[in-house]
């Protein structure tokens, strides 16, 4: 290739638009034409210290684009497409790559390691690059090695950890890798750029050594390098070494004991003593600890059970004052400052994770400490003391709390007078605490009495009106108050009285204009939608019709606000929110008429905010949208003409994957509501759905919601769905397959599979039921496919509670839609007497009558 | 990887609004979607919506009963008190025949409804022969003297109504939605339906037949599997424990037993918490039909029964046998059965003198002819006209009955 790949990669960064525009075209044309020549071009020039670091950076950075991609379906060609390149072209490219490692340019060989990383992500699974380790290894033993070769192998082999799963590189390959690791990490004689790069690899390799973590010998060693590069001269190497323990702490919590007491002197040290990026790592530690404790006593498995070390509980009193000497180093602006995390901040997180590891223990070790300060002229002290005491409020019983509390609540509520800014937003989330956690009636405690009730409102109503990261908390507090007040469907609501005053306070802070950022508006809608959702339907009917109008004329208000674009977007989203939140709290038999009369009016707004929109729909919009077809049923299909074009508009979002699911779900409420008047928009409808199905760029996480649309749809309309039985059975039966070869030891993949597994019996089960009067025959030559996908899903003892529920319903639907047609198909199979055995066991009522009544459809072909 | 960023809740309540209203969507759309299928299932296919009393609405926690209890003899002579209009009974007679689906008929209101939901119960006929088979295809049980009614819970109250659709008793009960309590709530699809008879003595509801259960209809399901069901269920669900605050009536499911001596024995002698009035047989393979059928046969003699033969309002037994049909437009009076069983024709002159119109209940007593028959078809019935009976009777008798007199 004659082509000057230097010259167009530098013209690709020129200041001026049409040379750079046409440097990319040509560079692009090169990569259509021959893409395995312009990989080798591009590695060959990151390698050649002769040419400009501008070119040869583009050309790592291209070099990495073309081997991974953050979208799936892009990464998969990319991955395809560097596995086609030819053997000696590859090889020639991992050439370069290694000759990168060895440039005297830092740049340069940090790129080449973390391209060879890629190659070494689509290599390493298929076997293709058997002696990658063995050159990165050797660089570190030759003795000829320069200094900065080991550094930049070092890195290399964490960026190649770090890229690849531990399953695929072979045992002997492990240990070379961390003996190199920890070597490098070790030896006296490294310069501190190696040290480094050793301590960050050991990071990524980390996962890789459950083997070595078992064997108390290789354990003790990795442990007392890693503890002795935590106090080196470096402070750089001494975060890296603390991050280390840090995933040591969650990934090998079962073998910590011997280095416990070690450790705890290393972290106590650090806390008080060492730089704050070293001592927040050592918190971290602590958290990570908490962490691991919570999750083995919230786990209630009868499986052998994790052993639990109670590390926690027996550093308890050490750790609870170094804990709390840490919260008094707070920060003049935190709390308005969102990137801010320092040590106070650390502290009082692991305090609260402590709390709920140890229960009541951590109130005797706090209280005396709050007691002591609350009341300090210094507002750190008064602060401190404040999150202190809210920290420990999850995790100790109610017994033990309740008094504290009681006794406290009059405090908290006048020091939302409080002169400092800090003390108020802290004393603002400690009430916020107690509300969400002592404040539950239902369960029959709660620190809000008939009696107190009403200073306390007083006292949030008020304080809604301090700074807004205050108001911001009282929200939250509000948000927790009301939600103590669920409705429960017969008492009378202490709150009801006390609501419309509540609700314009909220209204109040939401129209505020003073907010740096819109985060006190959007806690003012959501606490409303909280508020709303809470309350008492009988008794708060015409508040909640009152808010309904207040809120459509803020929508239509909205659209000519002198504020930009997006913040009109951001405003609207909130508005629908609350349209959404309350249409839904009407739509009971009393008060469905509200919805009915100003349902018009409603869609006029919600269409008309779809209509500002260029190409993407509103995703709350079309949440509420769903809302108010169920409630209206038949009476939606008036606005469908005007409506659909943005229903299409939606199918098609596939960037905004949220926004497609979403209007997937709506076309299922609409299916429900207009029943067969939604025929005529089904040819466009199903026409979308499966360019969706069958398009590789949609998020998978959109295709179960489709395939239970099918079953919506079919339910619908009925025997009018034949047509489009050649298109979608097909579908579901390939969906059906790509269960079947999922990979059912990884938990993400299993999660999407049994939403998958779950939505194609919904799809069977809304199109034999929509049949079944009218054309069953249709489907028996599907039936035998049905019944060996739901015997494969049966097998599965893992299968989730939801699939199961699915499966034993699509086989009643299967016997009852087919009948007689079923008969042999039935007689020829068992698994499901076993299955429906196993659901008639069930805890589970609805499961349990589902079951019987499938066990009815079937016995009914069988016998008769 | 910074590790504090997912320790960012700090301070900040973890309220994720849209992520709550989108769950919450996606909750309801999944429960609308399971609706709608269950009701394609025919699961939910009676979804009633119920007339509920004036109290019901109001906010008082208190559970409410209202009894409209009242004397009456044997099933079919209820003494209730009903307006009807006797030409409209008609009339509308034909439209509520073509109401198949409850909810449809919970559209109905007042009378309407009492006589729809007069015809829902299953109604035996008198055992006139014994069936073949009757050793392995059927179920025999005492059955207890009261009243029989159309039980309903749903939406946290428990209706009883007697067999012509009027109310016997509104009352909170420990069936699926039968009160308004915390655990009991439940959506308005749990609703049940029960075949019972109340039986006044021990103010027990004895369950002789089950309909629905938490919203499952069981209508096209045997006898077998109906009967399997009442039994698992009833106990589970607490309606078998002593009357409280929140369970007004005490249910209890009856003995059911196989139609094979044993069986037939223990039903027929065997010491019961209630006072029998003969025995029930149910056919095993038979679904759940409203009407009269003869796959449910009633035997009734002095054993198993004080109520052999009817009784007066007064509780006399009358010199004569009594037969209750109904008069159709063209004079001929019928039985209550589909297709109808003619017993004999009025003549016109007596139809003016009398100001009887079609639809009218009459009674007669069946004088020295008695009624004769050929080939095993009634031939001839010697009827003299009595009176109209009580006004709240809902049908005539069935040929089963009349002839078994």
């Amino acid at each position: 290739m004659s082509m000057d790949i230097t010259s167009f990669l530098l013209a690709a960064q020129s200041p001026d638009s049409k040379i750079r525009t046409e440097a990319e075209a040509s560079l692009k044309q090169f990569q259509e034409q021959n893409p395995s020549a312009f990989l080798l071009a591009l590695s060959v020039e990151l390698s050649n210290d002769g040419k400009p670091m501008e070119s040869r950076r583009l050309a790592g950075i291209v070099l990495k684009n073309s081997l991974d991609a953050k979208d799936a379906s892009r990464k998969e060609h990319l991955v395809q497409q560097w596995v086609a390149i030819d053997a000696s072209v590859k090889s020639q490219i991992k050439e370069s790559l290694f000759r990168t490692l060895r440039s005297s340019t830092q740049e340069a060989w940090h790129t080449s390691a973390q391209v060879i990383a890629k190659i070494a992500s689509i290599e390493i699974p298929r076997k293709e690059w058997p002696d990658l380790i063995g050159s990165l290894l050797s660089n570190m033993t030759l003795p000829e090695s320069p200094a900065s070769l080991k550094q930049s192998t070092l890195e290399t082999l964490g960026y190649v950890c770090e890229e690849t799963s531990h399953e695929e590189l072979e045992q002997n390959e492990v240990n070379a890798i961390l003996t190199a690791v920890v070597q490098g990490m070790n030896l006296a004689q490294h310069s501190a750029e190696i040290r480094l790069a050793a301590t960050k690899a050991l990071y990524n390799a980390l996962a890789f050594a459950q083997t070595n973590f078992e064997n108390e010998m290789e354990r003790s060693y990795i442990m007392k390098v890693t503890c002795e590069t935590a106090t080196s001269q470096e402070v750089e190497i001494r975060q890296a070494a603390y991050e280390c323990l840090v995933a040591i702490a969650s990934m090998y919590y079962e073998v910590l004991e011997p280095y416990m007491q070690t450790l705890f002197e290393l972290t106590s040290k650090a806390v008080k003593e060492d730089e704050e990026v070293v001592a927040l790592q050592a918190i971290e530690f602590w958290s990570s600890i908490c962490d691991e404790e919570i999750e083995i006593q919230e786990s209630f498995s009868d499986q052998s059970e994790p052993p639990h070390s109670r590390f926690i509980e027996k550093a308890l009193q050490f750790l609870v004052p170094m804990l709390l000497e840490t919260l008094l180093k707070q920060e003049e602006d935190q709390d308005q400052d969102d990137s801010i995390w320092n040590l106070s901040m650390a502290g009082g997180t692991c305090l609260g994770l402590v709390a709920r590891t140890v229960g009541d223990d951590i109130v005797p070790l706090v209280m005396p400490f709050v007691e002591a300060n609350i009341s300090s002229p210094e507002w750190r002290r008064r602060e401190a003391a404040t999150y202190a005491f809210g920290s420990i409020l999850e995790g100790p019983s109610v017994e033990k709390l309740s008094p504290l509390v009681h006794a406290g609540l009059d405090f908290l509520l006048k020091a939302m007078n409080d002169q400092n800014n800090h003390v108020k937003d802290t004393t603002a989330w400690a009430l916020s605490r107690i509300f969400e956690l002592l404040h539950c009636p239902a369960s029959g405690f709660s620190v809000i009495t008939a009696t107190n009730l009403q200073p306390i409102l007083g006292v949030l109503l008020e304080s809604i009106k301090d700074t807004p990261h205050v108001a911001e908390k009282i929200c939250g507090a509000i948000y927790y108050l009301a939600q103590g007040f669920e409705d429960d469907g017969t008492n009378s609501s202490n709150l009801t009285p006390y609501l419309p005053q509540i609700i314009s306070s909220l209204i109040g802070a939401a129209d505020r204009t003073d907010g740096a950022d819109s985060k006190l508006r959007s806690a003012a809608y959501e606490t409303l939608n909280e508020v709303v959702r809470c309350a008492n339907a009988v008794e708060t009917v015409q508040i909640i019709e009152h808010l309904l109008h207040a809120i459509m004329n803020k929508l239509s208000q909205s659209f000519d606000l002198p504020i930009d674009k997006e913040k009109q977007g951001d405003l609207q989203a909130l508005l629908c929110g609350v349209l959404q939140v309350i249409i839904q709290k009407l739509n009971v038999d009393k008060t469905k008429h509200i919805i009915l009369q100003i349902a018009d009016q409603v869609m006029i707004l919600f269409l008309k905010i779809f209509a500002c929109r260029s190409s993407t729909v509103h995703e709350e919009a079309m949440l509420a949208i769903g809302a108010l077809a169920y409630a209206t049923g038949p009476e939606f299909g008036k606005y469908m003409p005007e409506f659909y074009k943005y229903l299409e508009m939606g199918l098609q979002n596939f960037e905004e994957y949220q926004v497609c699911s979403i209007t997937v779900g709506v076309v299922g409420d609409i299916c429900r509501a207009l029943d067969d008047k939604i025929l005529p928009y089904c040819d466009g409808i199903m026409s979308l759905l499966l360019k969706d199905l069958s398009s590789g760029d949609l998020h998978r996480s959109v295709k179960p919601p489709i395939f239970s649309c099918f079953g919506d749809i079919a339910l619908a309309i009925g025997a009018q769905f034949e047509k489009y039985l050649s298109y979608a059975i097909p579908m579901l039966q390939s969906a059906s397959q790509v269960c079947a070869q999922m990979d059912t030891n990884d938990d993400e993949i299993m999660e999407y599979g049994n939403l998958l597994r779950r939505s194609i019996f919904e799809a069977y089960s809304g199109i034999l039921q929509g049949l079944k009067d009218a054309k069953p025959e249709l489907l028996v030559p599907h039936a035998k496919h049905l019944l060996q996908f739901l015997e494969f899903v049966v097998r599965d003892k893992q299968r989730d509670e939801s699939v199961t529920k699915a499966a034993i319903a699509v086989l009643g639907d299967l016997a009852d839609a087919l009948g007689q047609n079923a008969k042999i198909l039935f007689k020829d199979c068992s698994f499901y007497v076993e299955f429906i055995h196993e659901c008639l066991e069930s805890g589970d009522e609805q499961l349990k009558d589902t079951a019987l009544w499938t066990q009815g459809m079937i016995g009914h072909v069988i016998v008769s | 990887m910074p590790t504090h960023e997912i320790r960012r809740a700090y301070k900040r309540p973890a309220i994720s609004d849209q992520q709550k209203r989108r769950e919450l969507s996606l909750l309801r759309q999944q429960q609308n979607r399971f609706d709608a299928q269950s009701h394609a299932r025919r699961l939910a296919s009676t979804l009633l919506s119920f007339n509920q009393p004036p109290s019901s609405s109001s906010s008082s926690s208190e559970p409410h009963c209202i009894s409209e209890e009242h004397d009456e003899g044997d099933e079919g002579d209820e003494d209730v008190y009903e307006e009807d209009n006797d030409d409209d009974q008609l009339q509308n007679g034909t439209q509520l025949n073509q109401i198949k689906d409850v909810r449809q008929a919970s559209k109905l209101r007042g009378q309407e409804s009492r006589r729809w939901f007069a015809r829902q119960l299953m109604l035996p006929e008198w055992m006139i022969d014994v069936p073949d088979c009757l050793t392995l295809d059927w179920f025999v049980l005492a059955r207890p003297a009261g009243k029989r009614c159309f039980v309903v819970s749903i939406n946290g109250t428990t209706v009883s109504r007697q067999r012509n659709g009027s109310v016997l008793h509104y009352f909170p009960s420990a069936l699926p939605s039968g009160a308004r309590t915390r655990e009991n709530s439940g959506s308005a699809q749990s609703y049940c339906i029960l075949d019972c008879i109340f039986h006044e003595m021990d103010q027990t509801y004895y369950v002789i037949d089950i309909l629905c259960w938490r919203g499952y209809s069981l209508y096209d399901c045997n006898a077998d599997f109906r009967f399997f069901w009442l039994n698992s269920k009833l106990s589970e669900s607490g309606a078998c424990k002593p009357p409280s605050h929140y369970h007004k009536y005490r249910f209890s499911p009856v003995p059911v037993y196989n139609c094979d001596q044993s069986g037939l024995l223990s039903a027929y002698t065997e010491k019961v918490p209630y006072v029998k009035d003969g025995l029930l047989f149910y056919n095993k393979h038979a679904h759940y039909q409203s009407g009269n059928t003869p796959l449910t046969l009633v035997w009734k003699d002095e054993k198993c029964s004080q109520y052999v033969i009817d009784t007066d309002s007064a509780g006399k037994v009358p010199s004569k046998q009594q037969v209750v049909l109904e008069l159709q437009s063209d004079g001929k009076v019928t039985t209550s059965d589909d297709p109808p069983v003619v017993f004999g024709c009025l003549d016109q002159e007596f139809l003016l003198k009398s100001g009887l119109s079609p639809g009218n209940l009459l009674r007669f007593s069946i004088s020295d002819g008695g009624l004769t028959f050929v080939d095993g078809k009634l031939e001839k019935a010697d009827l003299q006209y009595q009176d109209k009976p009580n006004r709240a009777r809902a049908f005539a008798d069935s040929y089963s009955k009349a002839i078994s007199i």
